[in-house]
């Protein structure tokens, strides 16, 4: 009866030799690939790196008002616009600036790639059933799987670094955009495609021209939301050599300063609503063709 | 020409909706009715050995009550929807035997649409809906927009061009539907129901308006309704389809007073 009250697993040597066999596959695997695929990542890591000394170098007013720029072309609203002014004078004032400009490099950057590698992931999830039935459980496992755990062997392939922080943080940001890439796609109104089927429309004029226009607010909340979970990540990236507002905050954590950790964490807050802001007035602004009367 | 050329001709069309439509198929000829079938194979009957010729420069009406076919037989002449087995001639062309690429070329030139739902394009403009048609055509933009105008002119809808579909009402709607149908001049003109979604006094406007472009376009029409009133008033002759089956094609008054005449 032994078996009905332990579990009967496996021998633990057998356990160890698996676990061993895995580690130096993988360990192979990196010895001989990792310098190629380091390789493959260096213009991410120079474009990266250009973008950060861009954001640092450039004298900080000019930065603001490029920011409130972007900030006025996406929300027209003038209280987003002094809310902005507001929160990068106090972030400037309490001396986290040049953090703050990596932190928001790497999270443009990160925003860029996720954008350009989920919208058309999305957009071939929304053409095939099959496709899509591929790429859920992928996502799921993206999403709920602990960051440490895929930090392990990005790491071991990468080292530590930009690269690997910016890799970490996509696969933790991209499932949103593509999700409702997808969902905002299907969900276009079957009867409006089929109009534009019975004038002759092929694929790629019924994918930009109805498609795309009428699923764009759908796919704005998506990039939104990449934002938003990029931001998230900073702190964990942090852990592997990617600079920023989430380093002060991994150095107080293990020294137990109240102060730094706070600024820099009501820091990332800030940012993070005001992208939350601008991108979500911008995702309204384009259904306004939805509301009744003229604009 | 003589008056009663043929332009439109389908022959011995079947469609069977569901998985196993082949086996289906062979106990539908066999003479299975529509309830036996969904019984048997799980599978809907959708038309049932229709056979149809549609005259050039006519409205020819489809009438039946809902689920008798009338939109599923509409959908087959411009390939919305493929047949399970059957012919569809037009000008005599064989059209199930085109391409993907020659079907959309068909498409573009041949026919056009207007829908009980309207399905305008809400993120388009008075003007862009109107001149889609020509727009995916590669027409360049000051030619479709000059033609559009014109369409919109024709249909009532002056000084609109830049409102979006919602913020017109429903009649106002659908001569945008009407006028993006006929921006691309195609031949023939299908309309699914097309005035079933608007109010009674609103509907006799539309019915008036097709009929006076009809007089000057001599288009070929075919028009689907479930309303008696509107396939008597504006049809040249008229088919009545039950349980996707082809009850009845003939002129109105024939319709009207009963076959026994």
């Amino acid at each position: 009866m032994d078996w009905f009250f332990n579990f009967p697993s496996m021998e633990r040597n057998d356990l160890r030799e698996f676990k061993k066999s895995v580690d130096f596959t993988f360990t192979d695997f990196t010895r001989s690939y990792g310098a190629d695929i380091e390789g493959f990542f260096e213009p991410l890591l120079m474009f990266l790196v250009w973008f950060e000394k861009f954001f640092i170098n450039t004298p900080w007013p000019l930065i603001i008002l490029m920011i409130l720029v972007f900030a006025w072309f996406g929300s027209r609203s003038i209280s987003v616009l002094v809310g902005t002014l507001i929160s990068f004078l106090t972030i400037g004032y309490f001396g986290m600036w040049e953090d703050t400009m990596s932190t928001l490099a790497i999270i443009l950057v990160a925003t860029f790639l996720c954008i350009s590698i989920g919208i058309p992931m999305g957009i071939a999830m929304a053409r095939s059933n099959k496709i899509q039935a591929l790429v859920v459980p992928i996502l799921d496992i993206m999403q709920t799987i602990p960051s440490f755990v895929y930090l392990i062997p990005v790491v071991m392939l990468l080292g530590i670094g930009k690269v690997p922080g910016l890799i970490a943080v996509c696969i933790y940001a991209i499932p949103p955009i593509v999700r409702l890439t997808n969902l905002g796609i299907r969900l276009v109104d079957k009867d409006v495609l089929e109009a534009s089927d019975s004038f002759g429309a092929n694929y790629w004029q019924k994918l930009f021209g109805v498609q795309m226009p009428l699923a764009l607010p759908t796919i704005f909340a998506g990039v939104n939301q990449t934002i938003m979970m990029a931001l998230a990540m900073v702190v964990i990236a942090s852990m592997i050599g990617v600079k920023g507002l989430g380093l002060p905050v991994l150095r107080a954590i293990s020294n137990q300063y109240l102060a730094l950790g706070l600024m820099n964490g009501l820091a990332i807050v800030v940012l993070a609503i005001i992208f939350d802001r601008v991108t979500q007035k911008f995702g309204l602004r384009m259904q306004k063709y939805r509301n009744d009367g003229k604009d | 020409m003589s008056k009663n050329d043929i332009l439109i001709k389908v022959n011995q069309l079947y469609k069977i909706f569901g998985d196993d439509s082949n086996e289906a198929l062979n106990l539908v000829k066999g003479g299975m009715g529509k309830d036996e079938l969904l019984e048997k194979c799980n599978c809907v009957l959708g038309l049932n050995k229709i056979n149809l010729d549609i005259r050039k420069a006519k409205i020819q009406v489809v009438m039946g009550l809902s689920g008798s076919g009338k939109s599923t037989l509409i959908r087959h002449l411009n390939r919305l929807i493929e047949p399970t087995s059957g012919e569809i001639l037009v000008n005599n062309q064989d059209i199930l035997s085109l391409s993907q690429k020659e079907l959309i070329q068909f498409r573009q030139n041949n026919m056009s649409m207007v829908f009980q739902k309207f399905a305008l394009f809400p993120h388009k403009t008075v003007l862009q809906n109107v001149g889609y048609g020509l727009a995916i055509q590669n027409i360049p933009v000051s030619e479709w927009n000059e033609r559009a105008k014109k369409w919109i002119n024709r249909v009532g809808l002056d000084g609109y061009e830049t409102y979006y579909p919602g913020q017109l009402s429903g009649g106002m709607q659908q001569r945008v539907g009407l006028a993006r149908a006929l921006a691309t001049d195609a031949e023939i003109l299908l309309m699914d129901e097309a005035f079933s979604a608007l109010d009674p006094l609103i509907r006799s406007e539309m019915q008036n308006i097709l009929l006076d472009l009809q007089n000057e376009l001599h288009k070929t029409i075919i028009f689907i309704t479930h309303d008696l009133d509107e396939a008597l008033k504006i049809g040249d002759r008229i088919a009545i389809l039950r349980d996707g089956s082809m009850v009845q094609d003939s002129d109105p008054q024939k319709n009207y007073y009963g076959t026994s005449r």
